[in-house]
């Protein structure tokens, strides 16, 4: 009883209604919450896939953690003014938008058509990870052995990020001019 | 997966919600005269013994409510938010094992749900979500009141998440495990030494999560009276500065639900504080005595013996999760609600660097041996 085509169809669905909402909905907060809904439905997708600590890991940290900063500081600034005005695009623009999408959609065709069927993960094999304890086992032992340099560097790049955040936000406060 | 599998994760969920939906009204009436028995009143006592049919009445009165959908407010998100906060409220109970897992017949019966090998990954991933409704039922109402209650949530849930999620690392650097099924079996283990020095026979404690790691424990326990939103830290409530600020909007079963999501988040966190720290179905000290008294006079050997010690952890467990809740009750009637500041204060300025500092030392622990 293999149901995991009707879910990966159904999270799939969810993904891209969600994903069209997040562009066409006007209000930013719930262009926000309708992203909330495509990394869930994402999440789904990783776990169908047996990669559980992905999934569990993109529900953690995109949905839990940054979406929630992310509506608290458009709820904050109050940003309901919209980017662009859609009634005063240019019909040339219009039609070279729809060139250019049709052209990324064909070159994304193209490379699923290309790729196998049957993708090479060698020793990655669910059944493989499975013996050697689970994800979470695989994952934070090759972190910790194998990946350690770019993990740690990693970290280091993304504490260098917070600091020249607060440095920019703060810049003014030091000088004292406001 | 085959057809017995279906019908174990079927059974087994539904047992559960059912289970949770049935701890809802009694919290509430705990709750309700637990307050009354602090504060020198009576509180509900007029329906059936003891005032316990009393939330029987309320879910009544709930549901024949009418249940208008105000003018000013975003229709759809305001009719979704209060699912989004109570469904992932069911879901997080889904991986805590509730007793030690049986043998049938060739197949190995486990009292939890899942036993997802992200076990509590999984909690804290779908525990964030709850936060969503609050969220969403803020800025649904279109309120200002509604609006600054639900700012204050998610500020709140941002920073006190950071200390709950480190203070548990602890706990995985000890049991070197995030499945809650093996932590809770590990605990069953004594502590035979601190270091070099070995105990003596009587001074050996069980290694229950809180005597190996206090300081995370009590880290934990502050950030989770946090993510329940649960007195003092109540504050997107705040009913004397904020009227009711999230949930002000709403009313009959929508606002019902809101509370219901309160109650079983505090359920949630009440059973992971008691599978963590405090040994998650091992049973309390003298009933594994009875147990073995039990089935000795009764002469029970093989599978009912097994399912009598099955009922005896459950029970274990259950004792364990109520007496959380009852200091959930205890201290929300106890301790006056937090000033803002106050709130971020400690939870950036002392939560978050004990919490490192607990990471720190335990890993300093670990390294050479000493747990």
């Amino acid at each position: 009883m293999n149901i995991s085509p009707y879910f990966f169809y159904g999270f799939g669905g969810i993904a891209i209604a969600c994903s069209l909402l997040v562009i066409l909905k006007k209000n930013p907060v719930s262009s926000a919450f309708s992203l909330v809904m495509v990394f869930f439905s994402f999440a789904g997708i990783y776990a169908l896939l047996d990669a559980h600590l992905i999934a569990a890991l993109q529900i953690f940290v995109y949905a839990g953690a940054i979406m929630v900063l992310f509506v608290f500081v458009i709820m904050l600034l109050n940003a309901d003014v919209p980017s662009f005005d859609l009634g005063r695009t240019h019909l040339g623009m219009r039609a070279v938008a729809g060139v250019l999408i049709s052209m990324i959609l064909a070159l994304f065709i193209w490379a699923f058509k290309k790729t196998p069927l049957t993708p090479a993960i060698a020793q990655f094999s669910s059944e493989n990870i499975e013996a050697a304890g689970g994800n979470t086992l695989v994952v934070s032992e090759l972190m910790f052995s194998e990946y350690i340099l770019p993990f740690e560097l990693t970290s280091v790049l993304l504490l260098a990020a917070i600091v020249g955040a607060v440095a920019i936000a703060k810049r003014k406060l030091a000088t004292g001019r406001f | 997966m085959d057809i017995l599998d279906w019908i174990e994760v079927g059974s087994k969920t539904a047992l559960l919600v059912v289970v949770l939906l049935q701890v809802v009204p009694i919290m509430v009436w705990v709750e309700r005269r637990g307050s009354a028995l602090m504060q020198n009143r009576l509180g509900p006592n007029r329906c059936g013994p003891l005032g316990l049919l009393q939330s029987l009445a309320d879910v009544v009165k709930f549901l024949w409510k009418e249940d208008p959908v105000p003018g000013h407010v975003e229709p759809f998100y305001y009719v979704l938010a209060p699912l989004v906060s109570v469904v992932p409220a069911f879901m997080t109970f889904a991986v805590i094992p509730v007793a030690s897992s049986i043998q049938l017949g060739g197949r190995v019966l486990q009292f939890q749900v899942a036993d997802l090998n992200v076990g509590l990954l999984y909690v804290f991933s779908i525990a964030s979500l709850g936060v969503y409704g609050i969220i969403m039922a803020g800025w649904a109402s279109n309120n200002k009141y509604t609006m600054l209650g639900s700012l204050r949530s998610s500020s709140q849930m941002i920073s006190y998440e950071l200390s709950m999620g480190l203070s548990v690392i602890g706990i995985i650097m000890t049991f070197s495990s995030v499945k809650l099924g093996d932590i809770a079996r590990q605990q069953g283990e004594l502590i035979t030494h601190v270091g070099p020095l070995i105990l003596p026979e009587f001074l050996q404690l069980p290694k229950w999560g809180i005597f190996v790691q206090p300081l995370g424990f009590l880290i934990f326990l502050v950030a989770v009276f946090a993510e329940t939103n649960r007195l003092p830290f109540d504050l997107p409530e705040g009913e004397s500065e904020i009227v009711a600020g999230y949930h002000l909007e709403y009313g009959a079963m929508k606002f019902a639900l809101f509370m219901m999501a309160e109650y079983l988040n505090m359920t949630t966190a009440s059973g992971l504080l008691a599978t963590l720290y405090f040994g998650g179905w091992q049973l309390l000290p003298g009933m594994a005595w009875i147990l073995g008294a039990l089935q000795g006079a009764f002469g029970l050997t093989g599978l009912s013996a097994e399912w009598l010690r099955v009922l005896f952890e459950a029970t274990s467990f259950s004792i364990k999760v109520g007496c959380f809740m009852w200091l959930f009750v205890w201290v929300r009637w106890t301790l006056p609600r937090f000033r803002y500041d106050q709130l971020m204060d400690l939870g950036w300025k002392v939560m978050l660097p004990l919490a490192l500092g607990n990471i720190f030392i335990t890993a300093i622990l670990t390294y050479y041996g000493w747990v």
